[in-house]
């Protein structure tokens, strides 16, 4: 056991921190509407010209070659900074990783540093109308044409897709295969002919969610990700930074008690509020330790599979606990709009997406205890 | 950075799950229900050096830290072992008294019937003037015990008064604590392993039962529980051994999400069972029971969070 940090990384906080502190907008509206995104690709813009967007991507790219700890170190400052969201994030979080590990050289030379500057902004194309949970039987398809392919069908839940500029998803791309078969992973640019885009609220009423139509969309090979065919094991790759820590970093909850803290401030609570407020800062700090636990073991090679399940089932359930909370502390006033309203209406989405939490329940029990299939 | 258990405390872990193995079955736990002292075990954990684990290698201890502790005290959960573990090896570095697993020590931490006592050989009470009593010359009244391998009883006696600091009574206490919370996630390991084993052969509808969502997912939800539980136990026994200033705090950390999570495993495991589990007859409540006794013991889930709340809400700046 070893939890000190090496002079390097702590000198890497302390460049974040003083970066941050300095530098973090405070009051940005919500980043799910059209002129709030704009707000913040400006910050976006600001993060990278500073080289604190993407701090974990090697040096060309607009990164930092940071190593794993000091990237928990830097999302740690960031959200004990006050930072906001991330608009980029279905982008370098998700996608990026998929890039490094099953992008051509091509590919990451030309996307990765314009996703890095914000430049080319990226959203998620996979849910359909018919294809939520059971992504496997999705039917917006590719067909071969002269030096690329013809896309056709229908995206939906695609976050912040009226913002974007960039699409990437799966597509059956032949057209006998079933299930996980067949698919492959496409790049696509919303501004190709026959891309339409439709957005529509989410539950806080923010234009946070798009439906995108594909009606004829050329793409030229370039476009695939990782071999055709090979989409859903590519996809999947994807879904493990997106259950785990990559998208949801234990300093966004440690921060949030930090805030529930002061929310309660120096008022003698009820014993069932002390209560609450211990667990929670309990469970903040399990997720933290867990994390540290996690990235050490993986790191001895004795990394689980099914194990970013266990994570996400944890952070979701307990943003959502953080925030009844903080509107039970805040009582007749929890109703007006505000940060913790708001924030408690995101938290009811965490056990939604990301592959809901019925399915990372099926795989913690099949992969970890391995319990059979039905 | 690193965050786990070091290489001496897997080796340790692992040596103690091959002798449990075979010296405690759930035969030997069932011969403790019938009120046997589980001697050869005990004698087989001495050989081992498990009494004095965290005894100075001076007075024939291994002289391990909190680490090695919590390692081995999660896999004597798993087997169940009977008898006061914790308490003997939170006892032994204070007391001078054989770590060979000839004595069985267990502790009175407040008024009322004593855990372990009549199958214990030895009684620090803590719980008012310090005393050490001998079992045997005390005068035990066993009372009515759910768990019946820790067969509590009232105990009185003069015994010795053995000189212990106030810092080390509380070290004893942070110990025991957590020794304890380690135990207790054993105990619910052992309890999943069971469930998920039955749960593959078990079948209805014709099909095994653990095949059914209703089945599985409360599963997946208990041990997301003790899988967050176990870095808590690790941290707060780093702390302990490094003498952090927070450790206590960490220590009730571990303790009310150990006896939270691991109660809920017991549960669940139990309704995974159906009726089987409702019976003596099948091993499960033999740990489930234990699971029962110890979430409650030095300090329940509710006690221990009130002092991480004093604790946070004193000292933001911790944060």
């Amino acid at each position: 056991m070893d939890l000190t940090e090496t002079d390097a990384e702590l000198a890497f906080r302390a460049d974040a921190r003083t970066w941050l502190t300095a530098n973090v907008p405070h009051g940005l509206p919500s980043g799910d509407t059209r002129t709030g995104f704009a707000e913040h690709l400006q910050w976006e813009k600001q993060l990278h010209a500073a080289r604190w967007a993407v701090v974990s991507w090697p040096e060309e790219y607009g990164g930092r070659g940071a190593s794993v700890w000091e990237w928990l170190a830097f999302e740690e400052e960031y959200y004990r900074a006050g930072g906001p969201q991330r608009v980029t994030q279905n982008g370098i979080f998700l996608l990026a990783p998929t890039l490094f590990a099953f992008g051509s050289k091509e590919q990451q030379d030309s996307l990765l540093p314009r996703m890095s500057a914000a430049e080319d902004l990226w959203c998620q194309g996979w849910s359909e109308p018919g294809s939520g949970s059971d992504l496997a039987s999705l039917t917006s398809r590719a067909d071969q044409a002269d030096g690329g392919w013809v896309l056709n069908g229908q995206k939906t839940w695609t976050t912040r897709g009226s913002f974007c500029t960039h699409l990437f998803g799966l597509f059956r791309s032949d057209p006998a295969s079933e299930r996980h078969h067949g698919l492959t992973y496409f790049l696509v640019p919303l501004d190709a002919p026959g891309v339409t885009v439709r957005g529509f609220a989410r539950l806080d009423g923010d234009e946070g969610f798009a439906e995108v139509f594909l009606d004829n969309v050329f793409v030229p090979d370039s476009a695939v990700l990782g071999g055709v065919g090979k989409g859903w094991s590519v996809a999947m790759a994807t879904t493990g930074s997106e259950r785990g820590l990559t998208l949801r970093s234990p300093g966004r909850y440690t921060a949030t008690v930090a805030r529930l803290l002061d929310l309660v401030g120096d008022e003698t609570l009820d014993n069932g509020v002390r209560d609450r407020l211990a667990q929670a800062w309990m469970d903040s700090e399990a997720y933290r330790l867990f994390t540290l636990r996690q990235v050490s073991d993986e790191q001895a090679g004795r990394g689980r599979p099914g194990e970013s399940s266990l994570n996400k089932l944890f952070w979701s359930e307990l943003d959502i606990r953080l925030h009844e909370l903080a509107l039970d502390v805040l009582g007749s006033e929890a109703e007006l709009e505000g940060p913790w309203s708001k924030g408690f209406q995101f938290s009811l989405s965490g056990p939604i997406y990301a592959g809901t939490n019925e399915v990372q329940r099926n795989i913690v029990s099949e992969r970890l205890l391995g319990l059979p299939r039905r | 950075m690193y965050f786990g258990l070091p290489d001496d405390a897997l080796t340790l872990r692992d040596g103690l799950r091959e002798v449990l193995t075979t010296a405690c079955t759930p035969a030997v736990i069932r011969a403790a229900w019938d009120g046997d002292s589980s001697v050869a075990l005990w004698k087989t954990l001495g050989s081992f050096g498990l009494p004095g684990l965290l005894a100075s290698e001076s007075t024939g201890g291994l002289g391990l830290d909190e680490l090695s502790f919590v390692a081995a005290l999660e896999e004597a959960g798993w087997h169940g072992v009977p008898g006061p573990l914790v308490e003997t090896l939170v006892s032994t570095p204070v007391l001078d008294l054989p770590l060979d697993g000839s004595a069985r020590i267990a502790v009175k931490r407040h008024p009322g019937p004593v855990p372990w006592a009549c199958t214990s050989t030895h009684v620090l009470d803590t719980s008012n003037d310090l005393r050490l009593l001998d079992v045997t010359q005390a005068a035990l009244t066993p009372v009515d015990t759910v768990d019946r391998a820790r067969q509590l009883a009232d105990v009185s006696g003069d015994g010795s008064a053995p000189s212990l600091s106030s810092e080390q009574l509380a070290l004893l206490e942070l110990r025991g604590t957590l020794g304890t919370a380690a135990f207790l996630l054993g105990l619910a390991r052992r309890q999943v392993d069971l469930t998920v084993a039955y749960v593959k052969e078990r079948k209805q509808f014709g099909v095994p039962i653990g095949t059914f969502q209703a089945v599985k997912h409360p599963l997946a939800d208990a041990i997301v529980g003790t899988e967050f539980a176990w870095p808590a136990a690790l941290r707060a026994a780093h702390s302990l051994a490094t003498g952090d200033p927070q450790a206590a705090l960490h220590v009730s950390m571990a303790k009310a999400l150990a006896s939270e999570a691991s109660y809920r495993v017991s549960r669940v495991c139990l309704q995974a069972h159906g009726a089987m589990g409702y019976t003596v007859e099948y091993d499960l409540h033999l740990f489930a029971k234990r699971t029962w006794a110890l979430a409650k013991d030095w300090g329940t889930a509710e006690q221990h969070r009130a002092i991480v709340a004093r604790e946070i809400v004193r000292g933001r700046t911790a944060l």
